[in-house]
């Protein structure tokens, strides 16, 4: 049942499917560095690889590599080839952080990469990127996997018998506050 | 399934399927009266359902573009989302949270008890906790509340644990797992809670209430209702004399037809509801139906808001089980002490990964961030949910140049925060901070509030037709016909919940309806 629950989920975008699917056969995306950016459809490899390296600064997390992030850049890459104002903004976007330390973002340093997002943190470029990122990553199931969030009980039959309330670190509440289960 | 005639001049149309609007169908369908409800959704059930919170998002939420302004943090964070409403058959009952409670007797007497607060557009309601208590009573058994009618409580997850202890250390006496419209034991053909945890994206095992698979199937039964998915009202129009005659709604294949009506009562939620009437402008009534006190989007209120969260050093799993079944209630009642009028609950919250990314902190990034969200196994979450003033000011009002996908100017929802919301809020945050501290959290985090799932006060009931748009029965002043049944006739937003109340609410207007058309009054 759970097996099933996932191919349903997978079926829901470009992003899960294609994190999924390097998953799935066991690759691991890393390896291939090059191999990603030359499958992406608007952008070019060195945006792909500026965009990689801007979502690695916006959330990073030191337990998830670069085949987490990757799926953010890819989902980027799906809405550019269908709208042509997400496609030179992120154009524009990656061209303004190679400009503005007289070196291409992904040769600095983070502590420079950081500085540099936060010049253009109110622009409409970096919140695309953002809010882009915030469901590309955070509805990843990998990612789930990797901070602990299971995501559908309904597969388990909810936690009625999965540890609702096995909290032990503090004492259980009276019955008149919180009745045992019928 | 009844089917009536487009020119079947004396069915009841009602604009909605959500606490309100559903309610009243399966209430006046039971009292013989021939009903056409028309829901802008389509229809969903349990088995279509998913326990993924983007997915049923896209499901479930009403999408329509709609704009912001004011000073309320909304405008900032999600200037296209002032609101978290549902698209879809059952309305908000298929994703609000189960909490079910009744008004205190002085919330209906706002401007009496609160006298004049400077900037606060202050009104009693036309309608006292008395005239309203047997209509709780029948709310509270229609919904199966917890803690009601002899049904016991929920018991509590994890979080309740962690927010009973807390509350109890700093001296809070009323926590409990709340009078929730969620079965605790089966009841009324529902089963019992699973403990999925997943309230908000439509409930799998049927225990919550809602109208989709309770009242709308139960009118069905009556052979009386005409149940039209799909089908989005864009215009309320009348006759020469002023009085209700018809709507104009696009139908699931996007055909705009009319519906005549004996009579018309809108329970689209608070945005919507206004809009329409806004809408519906003529040149006997330039300024929208059911307008002429220029009230109609007015007073909008979204309640008081915001969430604490707790980490702690040790995993809560907070997102095991239900939802909002967690309360504390001591700061509810009236205490003007605390710097501030009116009252608030503290309700248990939880959110899964995806929406605590999205919602814990809108606008950040950046490693600080990152680290919080690393500790979301060990967090804990609280909701505040307070009385707000109702001001002239804060308003649905149309957009000037915007236009929907039916060419009809789309809602602008102004807010800005009442000094008394503001000074409540501080004071909510930290109260809920030092009830986690009194359990050892090591961090609190001040959420900002998130869309608002409270919607109220943009058709506000008044005893003085100049002050409001509609009477102490939700029937407009201006139009005897056309009725308010949602919560957009909240006169203030009092500190709980509003469901209960809105089912109350509509359960009442039934009986008045139907006594109304055997008079021949309408």
């Amino acid at each position: 049942m759970k097996k099933l629950k996932r191919r349903e989920f997978l079926q829901k975008g470009a992003l899960v499917v294609a994190g999924a699917a390097a998953f799935a056969s066991g690759v691991t995306v890393v390896a291939g560095a090059e191999s990603w950016t030359a499958r992406l459809k608007a952008l070019n490899a060195h945006q792909g690889q500026t965009l990689l390296a801007m979502s690695r600064q916006l959330f990073p997390h030191p337990q998830l590599d670069d085949s987490y992030y990757i799926p953010v850049v890819q989902d980027l890459d799906a809405e550019a080839v269908n709208r042509r104002d997400t496609a030179r903004l992120l154009e524009e976007g990656v061209a303004r952080l190679d400009s503005l330390r007289g070196a291409k973002f992904v040769a600095l340093t983070p502590a420079e990469q950081i500085s540099v997002l936060k010049q253009v943190e109110n622009s409409d470029f970096f919140v695309k990127v953002r809010n882009s990122e915030l469901v590309s990553l955070y509805n990843n199931h990998r990612v789930w996997k990797k901070l602990g969030y299971p995501g559908a009980s309904y597969p388990i039959g909810g936690y009625l018998h999965h540890g609702f309330n096995d909290l032990h670190w503090l004492p259980d509440p009276p019955e008149s506050a919180s009745p045992k289960p019928a | 399934m009844a089917r009536y005639d487009y020119n079947d001049d004396s069915v009841v149309v009602i604009v909605g399927s959500g606490a309100g609007g559903g309610t009243l169908a399966n209430e006046l369908c039971r009292k013989g009266l021939k009903v056409v409800l028309l829901e802008a959704g389509a229809a969903q059930s349990p088995a279509t359902f998913r326990n993924d919170e983007w997915f049923a998002f896209n499901q479930l939420a009403w999408l329509d573009k709609r704009t912001t302004s004011g000073s309320w943090r909304i405008a900032r964070d999600f200037p296209n989302l002032p609101a978290w409403t549902c698209k879809t058959l059952g309305g908000t009952t298929v994703h609000w949270a189960g909490a079910a409670l009744r008004f205190q007797e002085h919330e209906f007497r706002a401007r009496t008890v609160y006298s004049n607060i400077a900037g606060a557009n202050l009104l009693d309601w036309p309608l006292t906790l008395e005239e309203l208590k047997p209509y709780y009573a029948k709310a509270e058994d229609k919904l199966g509340v917890t803690r009601t009618n002899d049904i016991p409580g929920l018991p509590g997850n994890n979080n309740f644990k962690v927010m009973y202890n807390g509350a109890t250390r700093v001296g809070y006496r009323t926590v409990h797992t709340g009078r929730m419209a969620i079965n605790s034991r089966p009841r009324d053909d529902r089963s019992a809670c699973w403990q999925l945890g997943f309230c908000f994206q439509g409930c799998k095992s049927g225990a919550k209430w809602s109208t989709l698979y309770t009242e709308i199937p139960k009118a069905q039964e009556t052979g009386r209702l005409d149940l039209r998915t799909r089908s989005q009202v864009l215009a309320v129009e009348h006759d020469k004399s002023g009085k209700a005659t018809s709507v104009v709604y696009a139908d699931k294949d996007g055909k705009q037809v009319r519906q005549k009506a004996r009579l018309i009562c809108l329970a689209c939620n608070s945005i919507e509801t206004a809009r329409l009437l806004l809408n519906s402008h003529s040149s006997m009534f330039p300024h929208g139906l059911a307008n002429s006190s220029g009230e109609v989007g007015k007073n909008y209120m979204r309640h008081t808001t915001g969430s604490v969260f707790g980490i702690f050093r040790k995993p809560v799993h907070m997102y095991r089980g239900t939802v909002m079944a967690g309360i504390i209630q001591d700061e509810a009642g009236l205490n003007t002490k605390r710097g501030f009028t009116g009252g608030f609950e503290f309700e248990t919250i939880s959110l899964g990964l995806p929406f605590a990314a999205t919602f814990l902190r809108p606008g950040a990034w950046g490693r600080d961030y990152t680290r919080l969200l690393e500790q979301y196994d060990n967090m804990a979450g609280m909701w505040i949910v307070g009385e707000d003033m109702p001001q002239s000011t804060n308003a649905v009002t149309l957009h000037p140049t915007e236009k929907d996908q039916f060419g009809l100017p789309i809602p602008n929802v102004h807010y800005d925060d009442h000094p008394n919301d503001v000074a409540m809020r501080q004071y909510a945050y930290r109260r809920g901070a030092a009830v986690y501290e009194a359990v050892g959290a090591v961090e609190t985090i001040e959420v900002p509030p998130y869309p608002s799932t409270h919607n109220l006060g943009t058709c506000r009931m008044s005893a003085n037709p100049r002050d409001g748009v509609c009477n102490k029965w939700g029937q407009t002043h201006d139009i005897k016909n056309l009725f308010i049944s949602d919560g957009s006739q909240f006169t203030t937003s009092g500190a709980e919940n509003p469901t209960l109340t809105i089912v109350a609410l509509a359960i009442r207007q039934a009986d008045y309806i139907a006594a109304e058309c055997s008079r021949h009054n309408i």
